[in-house]
Parts: structure tokens; C-alpha cells; sequence
């Protein structure tokens, strides 16, 4: 809100009279909120690559990624361990956060407008009790060698069928075009998923710590491999929100007038909600439960930049970015060489902030 | 965060206890001392025999731990016996236990290996060994007090407290020990006596520690004087224990360096790594004591990996999980495992 306040040219508006109307939003981020973003962002990325456990010296790893370009020779000074460092374990780390923090951002975002709550995050919707209860499964039935593999895949058919369980459940009740309902109906399934989940747990009491680690999000072992996995989706499911921000924007001034203007709103929700709930089971599988991303980095971006889908949803994947590449950078120096929890860290500022999300919601909503 | 909670719990009990244990060191200093010549480091598993033989010449100490107390109704008379446990709770057992329910692996094994198998009624559905254990469907992780009740225990002995666990069972006049995870070798030792004091095998306890020390000592004696360093994986998330662990004592033993050690500076002994730092450490061994943790072939295939020491030279050993993780007597076959792999090293 403190972003400038234009008419926007491109924005349905329902008549001439609208002009007082809260439907007037900023459809464009102020070049210097941009600007500040992507520095941030490059800014934590290039932190992330200098800094880890392994010293490697900041101006080693910036002679070391120079050599990498095609063309330029120059020699870092880096061993082969050193280097296997670098480019197997702490690029694709950075890269991994940098991934899962933007679609982690930007679905939350979608969430919130698609629902016009401002307290709803990815992980709404029966995606996360889904997931968990995927990986559970695979943690204690997977075998040895299976695991590794199967973890990432059970979580993703979880997450996937946690979010179908309660679209159905949901559209039984009334046909989806509450979005109260539907938000009840991801209570319910998060329930009854998380029993089941919590009951193998402990009929397994042996994989605890392994399944709780999981939960907690972790992207201690970050490989390309995993990021080339996660990439598909995660394109796709960002282009979708994308593809629908304005229609985001016009949902948001309300159900009614959001139909009176023609748009199918019904249509709108599902497409987002698949799109987003896509992205974060993928997001998911490779990297757990990394919770309140999705709520500060939307909040934070809508409180600097202003309220429109426009601004909001291309800000929240470089803000989203920023943040979780900053988060694991924190979780894997603040004791290093030991570990925290991503999850640990991304909660100790997310909480705090909630408060502040809840004492300002009425400018939220 | 469950997972947590057990941590901490575990942490918390191991200051509580490393607190008494001066005290318990110099009880069982005092109660080894007469048994230094008659200790023959057999099998732990021959306990009784070992015990039969052995003169009493020691009791000047504790509470009650007398020469005879062996099989069946000879230890009696030494009860009542007061045992401090993992709470500090002084736990006082006015008669020699008949029915003990084990909610713990670790000690499970201790009593087999004391010859209270007798008296084991119950144990829970993680303690796996010995086989002629009575394996039920209690958990230990999550107890469930009415079903331990319901096998009528007169001791119950636990690794962990959930909650209210103790307080319930004590509530209905049933003993309870409850021994957290140990910090140290010494400290697993103690067990041995605690339970052998609790059960009346007073005298086997203390020989299984003799036995058991004398056997590490005697594998440590053969380990070569190569300065190894070594990395103990627990999961695939990169959790390890320290040498401050009575796992890290074990490596230890054979002059091994834990590259953990400056990962923990908060103490907990099970610090989870940075894997460009394990990488970075280079181990020139890599032990995987994870259950249903990666293979060696999976840890060789690791991004990064293939530089590190331990994986070139091929020493990346599988340790059973269900034994490095426990402190019973088998953890000699550990040692065994430790020593056969820095042999192979060298």
C-alpha cells in the first residue's frame, strides 16, 4: 500500500464509478520494490555460494564460478574435493532453496487469493497431512535401497491425493464455489490422514527420527538430480498462477462481482488451486514440510508493494526465493558443520511475524 | 516433534546421571576391585557358570549385592535393594523381582546376559535379542500403561519415559527403572550392575562389566596405532554421534578420530552434519549404522562423495544397527566390527 496508487488501465472495472472503490489497486510493483527484491535475491545467492561449512575462501569460489563459464580459464586454487564441493553440494543446495522458497512463495499467494484468506498456505488443503503420510509409508515400508527413491514419490502421490480427497469431499458438501467449505473439507482430510499417519508412526517407533526430519523439511541432501525433478513441475505450475493474476485480482474484490463480470469463478479456483497444490507436492517430495514461506514472504511482498495479484505473485517468487536461500544458508552456518532444521528457522522468523500479519489482517483482506 | 522430545529427554538424563555417576564410578570401582584375578573374560553369555565359581569376598559396599545371589531363591535374603536410576529416583525393590516386563533393548540383553531370563516375563517389540526373549506388542516409544499392568510385572525397566509412565505404574505398586540412553561406556557399565543389583544377580552384573571391559580392552590392545578419523552415519540426513557418545568411546578404543566432534556444541552427542563439511573432512572410514539407512554402493554414489578417502579405498562398512545403537554385552561383536575394519584400513 505504500507502492503508488494508478488507475489501472488493464483492470476490469466494473464502471466509471469504481474509481473509490478498493478494486483500484497498483497493478505494477514500484521499480524501486523490484529492484530491491532481485538484488536481495542476488545478493543471498551469491552469500549462499561463498559461505557453508567448508571454507573455501569467497574469492577461491568466485574464481572457481568464473572457470565455469565456458571460455574464461582461470585457475581457482580449489582441490577436486574442494571443487566437488562447490558444484555437487552447495550450487544445486542454494539452487534447490532458492526453487522451493519461490514456489512455496507463489502458491501461497495463490492460495490466499483463491481462497481470500489470508491465513492460508500451501500446505492447506490436506497437501502437507498427505504428503507426511506418503513419505511415512515410504520410510517404513520402503526397503534399504528403495527408500531414497520412493520417499520423494510417495509424498508427491500424497500431497496430490490429500488436495483430491478434499476437492472432493469439498464439492460433495456444496460444489466448490465456497471456499469455506472447501477449507473445512482440507481440515477433515488433514485429520483423518494425519491419524493414519501418526498410528504407522507408531507401530514403527524404530524410523521416528527419520520420518520427523522429513516433516520438518530439510535440504541437507540437495542434488541437481533433485532439482531436475522438481523443475517440470514447478514451471508449470508457476506459469499457471501467472497466466491467471488478473483474474486473481478480480476474485479478490469479491464472489459476486467476480461472476457479475463473467468470470467463471469456479473454473478460476480449481485451475489455481491445482496449479499451485502441484507445485508445492513437488516442492514437497524433494525438500519436506517447509513450513511459513508461504505465508510471510506473500504478506511481506503485499505490505511493501501493494495489494494486486499483478505485484504480488511475480514478487513472491523472487521474495520466496530470497527468503528460503537466506533461511538454509542461516540453518547450515548458524552451528556449523552441524545442521538445524530448516523448518526450525523459517518458523523462528514466521511466527513472530504472524502476529503481525494477525494485527494488520484488516488491511489484508 | 516427538523426535525432539526424545533428545532432549535423552540429553537431559545423561547430565542428571553423569552427575551420579562419580558416585557410581567409585561403587563400582570398590565392587570389581576383589574380582581383578577370578575374572575370566569368557562369553558373556555363560554368566551363570562364571558366577558359581566366583568367591564373594566383596560386600562390604552397597546396599545388597552378597556372594550367593544367583539362581532362584538364594538371592532373596539380599532384598530389599535401593537402585538409583536414570531420574534419580531412588528406586527401593523390597523383594528379589519374579516378573520383569523390559521396555528397553538394550536392557533386555543386559538381563539375558546376567541369567535373569527366568524372570523376563514380557519385553517389548523393539528387543529382538536374545530370540528366546518374550517379544510382545508392548512399545516402549509410546507405553501404553494399562497393557504393561496387565502382564501382572512386579519391575518394570524402561529405556524412556514418555510422561507419565513411571508415575502410573508406581501408582499401582509396581517398581520402575527407568535407564536413559548412556553417555559413556562407563556409564553402560553401570547399568549392568544396577540391574543385576535390581534383579539379584548382583554379582553376575558386576562380572558382566568385569567381562565386558576386559574384552575391550583386549580388542583395543590389537587395534594398529593409525590416526584414522572416521564418520558414524545414523540416517541419510546426515545425523552422527561424537566421541562423547558411548559409541564414540567404542571407535575410540582403536585410537579412531570422530570427525563430529566440532559439530556439537551444545553437548547432545547426536549432532546432524553438513554434508560439504563430511566431504570436506574427508573420513578416511565411514561407518553406516543406520536401520534401513543407505548401502554402500547408495553412499558411494552420493554427489560429491566419490572424492572423499573412505570411498576411494573402498571402507565404507555396514554396522547393525540393532547392536552399535544398544550398550548391552554385544557391544564387544561392535568392537569386533570396528576393530576388523581399521585392521582392513591399515
Amino acid at each position: 500500500m505504500t507502492g503508488p496508487r494508478s488507475r489501472p488501465a488493464d483492470a476490469p472495472t466494473p464502471g466509471s464509478g469504481a474509481s473509490a472503490r478498493p478494486l483500484l489497486r497498483a497493478t505494477r510493483a514500484h521499480p524501486a520494490v523490484v529492484l530491491g527484491a532481485v538484488a536481495g535475491l542476488v545478493v543471498v545467492v551469491l552469500a549462499g555460494t561463498m559461505i557453508g561449512a567448508a571454507e573455501l575462501g569467497a574469492m577461491a569460489v568466485a574464481r572457481e564460478l568464473l572457470s565455469g563459464i565456458p571460455g574464461i580459464e582461470v585457475d581457482s586454487g580449489l582441490s577436486e574435493r574442494q571443487q566437488a564441493i562447490l558444484w555437487q553440494l552447495r550450487l544445486p543446495r542454494v539452487a534447490l532453496g532458492a526453487l522451493v522458497g519461490a514456489v512455496l512463495a507463489i502458491s501461497g499467494a495463490a492460495y490466499q487469493g483463491v481462497f481470500r484468506n489470508p491465513l492460508a498456505d500451501p500446505y492447506l488443503l490436506g497437501v502437507a497431512a498427505g504428503a507426511g503420510l506418503g513419505a511415512t509409508i515410504a520410510v517404513v515400508y520402503g526397503t534399504g535401497s528403495l527408500a531414497g527413491v520412493v520417499v520423494p514419490v510417495l509424498a508427491f502421490v500424497g500431497a496430490l491425493v490429500g488436495v483430491g480427497l478434499t476437492y472432493v469431499l469439498g464439492r460433495a458438501v456444496t460444489g466448490v464455489r465456497s471456499a469455506t467449505t472447501l477449507i473445512l473439507a482440507g481440515v477433515a482430510v488433514a485429520a483423518f490422514l494425519t491419524a493414519i499417519q501418526t498410528y504407522l508412526q507408531q507401530q514403527n517407533a524404530d524410523v521416528l527420527r527419520e520420518v520427523w526430519t522429513w516433516i520438518l523439511g530439510s535440504l541437507t541432501r540437495a542434488s541437481w538430480g533433485q532439482i531436475g525433478l522438481l523443475l517440470p513441475y514447478t514451471a508449470v505450475s508457476v506459469l499457471v498462477i501467472l497466466l491467471h493474476r488478473r483474474l486473481l485480482d478480480v476474485l479478490a474484490v469479491g464472489e459476486e462481482e467476480a461472476r457479475t463480470l463473467g468470470v467463471r469463478t469456479g473454473q478460476v479456483r480449481l485451475t489455481v488451486i491445482i496449479a499451485a497444490s502441484l507445485g508445492t507436492a513437488a516442492a514437497v517430495a524433494v525438500s519436506g514440510l517447509i513450513g511459513f514461506v508461504g505465508i510471510i514472504v506473500p504478506h511481506t511482498v503485499r505490505l511493501l508493494a501493494g495489494t494486486s495479484y499483478r505485484v504480488i505473485l511475480p514478487l513472491s517468487i523472487v521474495a520466496g526465493a530470497a527468503f528460503l536461500v537466506l533461511a538454509d544458508l542461516l540453518a547450515r552456518t548458524v552451528a556449523s558443520p552441524a545442521e538445524l532444521p530448516i523448518g526450525v528457522v523459517t518458523a523462528f522468523f514466521g511466527a513472530p511475524f504472524f502476529a503481525v500479519v494477525l494485527r494488520t489482517s484488516r488491511r489484508l483482506t | 516433534m516427538r523426535c525432539n522430545l526424545i533428545t532432549y529427554l535423552t540429553s537431559a538424563g545423561v547430565r542428571r546421571r553423569l552427575l551420579t555417576a562419580i558416585g557410581a564410578t567409585a561403587l563400582l570401582a570398590s565392587a570389581c576391585a576383589g574380582e581383578d584375578a577370578d575374572a575370566p573374560a569368557d562369553d558373556v553369555e555363560v554368566e551363570d557358570d562364571d558366577i558359581d565359581d566366583a568367591p564373594d569376598g566383596d560386600d562390604a559396599d552397597v546396599d545388597a549385592d552378597d556372594g550367593d545371589a544367583d539362581d532362584g531363591d538364594a538371592g532373596a535374603e539380599d532384598f530389599p535393594v535401593t537402585v538409583t536410576d536414570a531420574r534419580g529416583v531412588d528406586v527401593e525393590i523390597a523383594e528379589r523381582p519374579e516378573r520383569i516386563v523390559s521396555l528397553s533393548p538394550t536392557h533386555t540383553e543386559i538381563l539375558f546376559a546376567i541369567g535373569a531370563d527366568d524372570q523376563v516375563i514380557a519385553v517389548d517389540d523393539q528387543s529382538d535379542y536374545p530370540d528366546e526373549a518374550p517379544m510382545t506388542d508392548l512399545s516402549g516409544f509410546e507405553p501404553n500403561i494399562e497393557a504393561i499392568a496387565d502382564e501382572d510385572p512386579d519391575l518394570v525397566i524402561a529405556g524412556f519415559d514418555p510422561g507419565e509412565m513411571a508415575d502410573g505404574l508406581e501408582g499401582l505398586g509396581i517398581d520402575v527403572l527407568i535407564f536413559d540412553t548412556v553417555g559413556s561406556l562407563e556409564e553402560a557399565l553401570d547399568d549392568y550392575e544396577a540391574t543385576g543389583r535390581a534383579t539379584g544377580h548382583a554379582e553376575a552384573g558386576e562380572q558382566l562389566a568385569a567381562d565386558t571391559m576386559d574384552q575391550l580392552e583386549a580388542l583395543a590392545e590389537e587395534a594398529p596405532d593409525e590416526p584414522l578419523t572416521y564418520y558414524h552415519e545414523l540416517d541419510e540426513f546426515l545425523y552422527t554421534s561424537t566421541s562423547q557418545t558411548f559409541i564414540g568411546e567404542v571407535y575410540g578404543l582403536f585410537g579412531l578420530e570422530n570427525i563430529a566432534d566440532a559439530a556439537d556444541e551444545d553437548g547432545s552427542g547426536f549432532p546432524q552434519l553438513s554434508e560439504e563439511y563430511i566431504v570436506e573432512e574427508d573420513p578416511d572410514l565411514i561407518f553406516l549404522a543406520g536401520a534401513g539407512s543407505s548401502t554402500p554402493d547408495e553412499v558411494a554414489d552420493r554427489p560429491g562423495w566419490d572424492t572423499i578417502t573412505a570411498v576411494q579405498d573402498g571402507n565404507l562398512i555396514e554396522v547393525d544397527a540393532s547392536i552399535s545403537s544398544r550398550w548391552g554385552p554385544r557391544i564387544v561383536q561392535f568392537a569386533e566390527t570396528v576393530r576388523d575394519a581399521v585392521d582392513d584400513a591399515a
